[in-house]
């Protein structure tokens, strides 16, 4: 066997409570050995790791991928590009493409794309409901069995808890995992921020949190009842922590995900109406950000992208006119690891909540270990530089680094093996 | 993006754009009010017009409709010696960000010094002033729910050509706070110029959540509301916010909230009515109040000409001196 040999790295590996400065030896897409050399063979290639450290490869739960259907917003080669610059190995798609993913051409198409583009893994999420639309069931079993990970609706409403509860009875059936988002939109009344005191000053509609933790307490009360495999995402509010806890604690088996930008920022952010921080969920209270991040810290919360990129175009707005969404897999982990800089996690936990954690929710192994499939990053820890559009592989350029210094940067990304950038 | 009341003002702290009245200075706020009055003197002249925006173009960019405002702006710019283009561009479901991007250039291509933006979004003249257009001057004729500074001002110059001082004052404002840009000016503006308490007063679907925090105390109920009260402000009650379940009918939200005469005896016996209209007589005002010797609702449109005529003349003064500088250096 011929290998490679990655010299010298630190690696840091929650899943296997691995934190420690070896030599990692990979041949025919899998760690073969740590520490040691393996027992035959020859070296093809050998990086030095020196000062570098080796972490599984990031899995995103949900980013938007602009293909099929809006190629102004990017390509799926700039965004999976974009992905594994951020240290991303896997993503989640969102079924929002046009067409929605609720059939299995689109999954397949998909797939495709993403595996002519040859970047981050992508794993399709299929739509729950046809044409996303919330009345009736998408086919569920069949985008499952063309290679659907999970069924989302997106931030799209489900008619009424009717539907909500025969879609979560025939997904269990077929123990087909969905992707649940929590948002009452009748609660949510057109609103564009979090309400409270910023929203009021600005003049801008808000969002209650009702919105949120309604929808959240339908959805659990009818996942117990039919026992489906729910996973909450892009969870907003602290309330809506209190209430996940609860459900498990009462015995169910639940995850849940918030996105980076609602652990990084408020809605302070959108004093002085940048449309940058026009997104959904909202940006919402530092109590609420303050409460996501302990839920992170405690190894309940998994962290997704909720990547969206936008053309110059659709942020050029006032702001409640904006299209909402920010672009984030580039930077994603350096931008991720100012939360380790500022005290708020450590590298286990954020390490756990974007790799380890969502690996476990998707069924998958993702572990720098031996015999495990090598799906890694090579990060550089110290690297300070400022971000530019330059450094974006995202076409969308709606991105919250540009312009600002950053620590960190990913260095080599290895799927199955091979190296990807 | 740059903290929002800093866009307006020049380095020197000078008006450049009028937007917001949140995060002026009483000095700058004072000057404005100062300044109007100077132009009520002459508005009483027969030769009503000065020359300080002469040659100048100003365009009445109105997204919304509303011919009072639009009116009092075209007659202030006009009473300037500016040339006037009045442009009612209702809004189109369709006509997003871009559209309103390529008129306001295709505007600015033709020279135009000054715009008057009333737009339906919330933070729309902020936009256009710090993103569009930034080196045409942006008077906020109303943006949303946001801010609508030039009725708040003509408000504050209405108080204290009435009451002498608007320090000290207890000022109620009374309605549908919740979708209201006038009052959101009013509590910034009389926050700084020094009135004693701001309260608003209305049931609780209609007071927007927080409103401590702007300065403002919450009340649901006229004879607390109102004790003590230099100056009654009633804010005009749209009819679908019954259709949006935010109340139940006009006749339940005037027995609770219209002012009548008897609710207004609760206030000071020398308080002033103040409505910054059109007023629905018999929803929100009854019309012997409206019409009685207590209410100045007819001194604030004459004042308003005044406002505007000071802000404009203001605002082109701050703008072109940062061109001048500009083409200086």
């Amino acid at each position: 066997m011929r290998y490679l040999h990655i010299q010298n790295a630190r690696i840091i590996d929650p899943a296997s409570q691995t934190d420690t400065i070896a030599d990692v030896f990979v041949a025919n897409g899998a760690i073969r050995t740590i520490g040691r050399r393996p027992d035959a063979g020859e070296i093809e290639e050998t990086i030095d790791a020196t000062g570098l450290w080796l972490l599984p490869g990031l899995i995103d739960l949900g980013g938007h991928l602009p293909e099929p259907g809006f190629p102004q917003k990017g390509t799926m080669a700039s965004e999976t590009k974009a992905a594994c610059a951020g240290g991303f190995t896997h993503i989640c798609s969102l079924p929002d493409t046009k067409p929605v993913a609720d059939t299995s051409a689109v999954i397949k198409l998909i797939e495709e794309k993403a595996a002519k583009a040859g970047y981050a893994r992508v794993l399709p999420l299929g739509a729950m409901t046809q044409g996303l639309a919330g009345e009736q069931l998408a086919n569920m079993v069949t985008l499952f069995e063309a290679g659907a990970v999970a069924l989302s609706n997106v931030r799209q409403p489900i008619r009424d808890s009717y539907v909500l509860r025969r879609l979560m009875e025939y997904a269990a059936t077929y123990d087909i995992p969905l992707f649940l988002t929590a948002n009452d939109v009748t609660l949510a009344a057109g609103g564009c921020m979090h309400e409270g005191e910023v929203a009021t000053r600005m003049g801008l509609a808000g969002i209650p949190e009702t919105a949120e933790t309604i929808a959240l307490a339908q959805i659990l009360l009818l996942a117990e009842q039919t026992g489906v495999r729910a996973h909450i995402s892009q969870v907003s509010c602290g309330r809506s922590i209190r209430m996940i806890t609860d459900a498990r604690q009462r015995g169910m088996r639940i995850s849940a995900d918030t996105p980076l930008a609602n652990l990084l920022y408020t809605d302070a952010q959108v004093t002085g109406y940048n449309s940058l921080y026009n997104v959904q969920p909202p940006l919402r209270s530092e109590a609420d950000r303050q409460a996501l991040i302990a839920a992170v810290a405690a190894g309940d919360l998994a962290i997704s992208s909720n990547h969206r990129p936008h053309e110059i175009a659709a942020k050029k707005a006032p702001f409640s006119d904006a299209e909402s969404g920010m672009s984030q897999y580039d930077c994603f982990l350096p931008m991720a690891m100012t939360l380790v800089s500022a005290g708020e996690l450590s590298l286990d936990a954020l390490i756990n909540a974007v790799s380890v954690l969502p690996a476990q929710i998707l069924g998958m192994a993702q572990s720098v270990q031996e015999n495990s499939a090598f799906n890694a990053v090579l990060f550089d820890p110290e690297t300070e530089r400022t971000i530019t559009a330059r450094d974006l592989n995202s076409r969308g350029h709606n991105h919250p680094a540009l312009g600002r210094s950053l620590k960190g940067q990913v260095q080599r990304v290895f799927i199955d093996g091979q190296q990807i950038c | 993006m740059t903290d929002p009341s800093k866009v307006q003002l020049t380095e020197d702290g000078r008006l450049k754009h009028f937007l917001t009245t949140e995060g002026l200075s009483k000095d700058l706020l004072t000057e404005i009010l100062d300044t109007a009055d100077s132009f009520i003197s002459t508005q009483e002249r027969a030769v009503k017009t000065v020359p300080l925006l002469r040659g100048k173009t100003v365009v009445n960019l109105f997204f919304e409709n509303s011919t009072r405002t639009r009116s009092t702006f075209e007659l202030a710019a006009k009473r300037l010696s500016a040339d006037i283009l009045n442009l009612d561009i209702a809004r189109s479901a369709t006509s997003k960000g871009e559209t309103l991007m390529d008129t306001l250039w295709n505007l600015e291509a033709m020279y135009s010094d000054m715009f008057v933006v009333r737009h339906a979004d919330s933070g729309a003249a902020h936009f256009i002033a710090e993103q569009v257009t930034p080196n045409v001057a942006i008077i906020n004729a109303g943006d949303g729910r946001h801010a609508h500074p030039t009725q708040a001002m003509l408000d504050m110059l209405t108080i204290r050509r009435h009451k002498d001082s608007i320090e000290g004052k207890v000022v109620a404002i009374v309605g549908d706070i919740l979708h209201s840009r006038v009052a959101r000016s009013q509590i910034y503006a009389l926050r700084t110029l020094g009135a004693a308490e701001v309260r608003v007063i209305g049931p609780g679907t209609l007071l927007p959540r927080d409103i401590e925090g702007m300065g403002a105390k919450p009340f649901y109920d006229m004879k607390q509301g109102l004790a003590d009260c230099d100056v009654v402000i009633m804010l005009r009650l749209q009819k679908e916010r019954m259709q949006n379940a935010l109340l139940p009918s006009e006749s339940e939200f005037f027995k609770l909230y219209g002012l009548t005469e008897e609710k207004l005896a609760f206030a000071r016996p020398d308080a002033i009515v103040m409505h910054p209209g059109p007023i629905n007589r018999g929803v929100e005002i009854e019309s012997a109040v409206a019409d009685g010797n207590q209410s100045v609702i007819l001194n604030q449109v004459s004042y308003g000409i005044a406002v505007r005529m000071a802000v404009m003349a203001m605002a082109m003064s701050g703008q072109q001196t940062l061109i001048n500088s500009e083409e200086n250096a």
